[in-house]
């Protein structure tokens, strides 16, 4: 818990005042991260200053609670890695932070997501202009059924980019440490690459639009080692300039790749109803090294999930 | 050693006989057989049709040639062509194809795109389904109260009072608006979500990710029930006879412009097959019907093939 008081301490300097409420909700929640708000914030480490700040957020599918309570901070060109066993809420936690769960008809929202300050789901805020600052690589590659070429631009254009579409391509491309392998190929289909090239062109496809994070739905969970390793080392040279948040179920991964890890549970109560919620939040090293609740050491160490 | 061998052959004996096939099994082969001869029964039937109309409509085509194709209706059996049924039935397949496209697409791009999911929604779409099924005369009815009168209404009736190929191209219209609505919808459904995530991750609106993915994805599947929706349209007879199509000889003048002509007295193919068959002349009935019949048959098939070269080179593009 101490280090853990490090991240959010620290964290609280930059954002809103209104955090203070983390004692009070500390009873509710004794493993939230907001429940070391009360502890002084001590580290000699310059926190990086947070993206987003949820508070409170617990997501319903009609009548189905999926995820309850959930509060942490993601900080600036960061990996945050989520991890936990299936159902425990966190690609619909992720799908929140740019309005996803918006697509499904019965998927209602409480709490806050705050960007930058200011609340996601407020209701002046325009679900399209957060997409466009916060981009999404998804579980199964998706690219659309078009050209490489039309696959990045298509994105820019649409959000008036004027500049020369041919450089952003190809420096999107780049980026994805796909260039070379396609660069002949530019008007053939996304379809006639491989999984691992297709989530690369999918990534270079979300940083085409210049978004401020990337949000990455367990995208390597299709791919085999060696492409995985390669989205990994992608994201650590991302990282430089996106904040990123990757869900994985591959705790490896969380564990190679990430700065913080966000642990995931299931809770069933006595009616059946499972309802996802955070266990812990830390960095990743303390995460998988001296985790302080049991549920997230059973977890790490293979004991269930 | 010699033991694990023993075990070992025997081992391969019992699976080698709990794997070795069975008897053959009579039953199975009489029910495969069966389904054959009702495959063949049905082929049949249709090889010994078309071959009896084309073996009929040979004659004429031998001595009129492609006159009988290029004149106009007659009385006279020597001279009669298909000419206004082709000209007839083409006009009014235009009509429905700009009417029946536009508003069944859209339709079916608003029921499963924007519409909520619930039982409103699932009350209209199931009735989409109804309406595909009620019988076309019905629909001929609805046409001569309504769409008679709004063409005439509106001033474009001409000289028979509505009864043209406007009105005859919106009765089809309706007619098929449910299978276009219909098998819009199954193209847009098989778009998988997947590539509507991806559209709105980028920052597309809904309307851009329709647009630009949604819709190309599922153009061939709704150019098939499109060219499904022609050919329905294309060889309907009987709502015709409803709202009025000419059923005998009518005539009009070479230089009628394409107002008069959309406006004026119309027919189309199978009316005139139609009307043929009750000629007083028997030749009308023997020779020019079954050569009216291959001329339709060919001008559907030429219209099917080339929305199928249409169709697949939709779905090369990208």
């Amino acid at each position: 818990m101490v280090s853990g008081s490090d991240v959010t301490g620290e964290m609280e300097t930059p954002m809103e005042t209104t955090d203070t409420a983390g004692p009070d909700t500390a009873g509710s929640a004794a493993a939230s991260p907001a429940a070391a708000a009360d502890a002084p914030a001590t580290s000699a480490q310059t926190a990086a200053p947070a993206v987003f700040d949820v508070s409170g957020l617990t997501v319903f599918y009609g009548d189905f609670r999926a995820v309850a309570d959930i509060t942490l901070p993601v900080l600036e060109n960061e990996i945050t890695a989520f991890i936990g066993p299936s159902g425990c809420g966190k690609s619909t936690v992720l799908r929140c932070f740019n309005r996803m769960n918006d697509l499904i008809q019965s998927a209602r929202v409480q709490g806050s997501v705050k960007y930058h300050g200011v609340d996601l789901y407020d209701e002046d805020v325009d679900p399209v202009e957060v997409r466009r600052r916060i981009g999404m690589v998804f579980q199964k590659p998706n690219p659309f059924p078009k050209s490489i070429y039309d696959n990045i631009a298509f994105g820019p254009k649409i959000a008036g980019f004027k500049g020369n579409m041919d450089d952003l391509v190809h420096e999107s491309l780049q980026r994805a440490a796909l260039w070379d392998e396609v660069k002949d190929k530019l008007k053939e289909s996304a379809f006639a690459l491989s999984g691992g090239q297709q989530q690369r062109l999918c990534i270079a496809r979300a940083i085409a639009t210049s978004p401020d994070v990337v949000l990455m739905d367990e995208p390597a969970s299709a791919l085999d080692p060696i492409a995985t390793l390669r989205i990994e080392e992608l994201m650590f040279e991302l990282k430089a300039d996106y904040t990123i948040i990757i869900v994985t179920h591959n705790m490896q991964q969380a564990a190679r790749v990430s700065d913080r890890t966000a642990f995931f549970n299931v809770d069933i109560d006595e009616t059946g109803q499972r309802t996802g919620r955070l266990v812990e939040f830390n960095e990743t090293g303390t995460i998988f090294t001296n985790p302080s609740e049991k549920a997230t050491e059973d977890y790490i160490t293979g004991r269930f999930g | 050693m010699t033991t694990t061998r023993v075990a070992d052959l025997s081992t391969t004996e019992v699976v080698r006989q709990s794997l070795a096939g069975r008897r053959v099994n009579v039953g199975a082969i009489a029910f495969q057989l069966g389904l054959l001869v009702t495959l063949l029964t049905s082929l049949l039937i249709l090889v010994v049709l078309l071959g009896d109309i084309i073996v009929a409509a040979l004659p004429t085509f031998r001595d009129r040639g492609l006159d009988f194709v290029t004149s106009p209706l007659s009385l006279s059996a020597d001279s009669a062509g298909v000419l206004s049924g082709i000209t007839g039935s083409l006009a009014i397949t235009v009509v429905v194809a700009l009417v029946a496209f536009p508003v069944g697409i859209g339709a079916a791009v608003y029921l499963e795109e924007y519409a909520p999911d619930n039982r409103l929604t699932r009350i209209i779409a199931t009735n989409i389904r109804n309406l595909a099924g009620v019988p076309s005369i019905v629909y001929g009815l609805l046409g001569l109260a309504v769409f008679v009168r709004l063409v005439d209404l509106i001033g474009l009736g001409g000289d028979r009072g509505g009864r043209n190929v406007l009105a005859a191209g919106l009765t089809l219209a309706v007619l098929v608006l449910p299978i276009v609505i219909i098998t819009s919808l199954e193209a847009l459904r098989a778009v998988p979500n997947t590539i509507r995530e991806a559209g709105v991750g980028v920052g597309a609106t809904k309307w851009e990710v329709i647009r630009h993915h949604v819709l190309p994805s599922a153009a061939p599947g709704i150019l098939t029930g499109a060219v499904l929706t022609l050919s329905r349209a294309f060889g309907e007879t009987a709502p015709l006879f409803v709202i009025g199509v000419a059923t005998g000889f009518f005539a009009s003048a070479d230089s009628a412009g394409i107002i008069d002509r959309l406006t004026g007295a119309y027919t189309a193919l199978p009316v005139v097959v139609f009307s043929w068959t009750r000629q007083t002349d028997p030749l009308f009935l023997e020779t020019l019907a079954p050569a009216a019949i291959v001329v339709l048959l060919v001008v559907l098939l030429t219209a099917n093939a080339g929305a199928i070269i249409l169709r697949n080179r939709f779905e090369r593009q990208w």
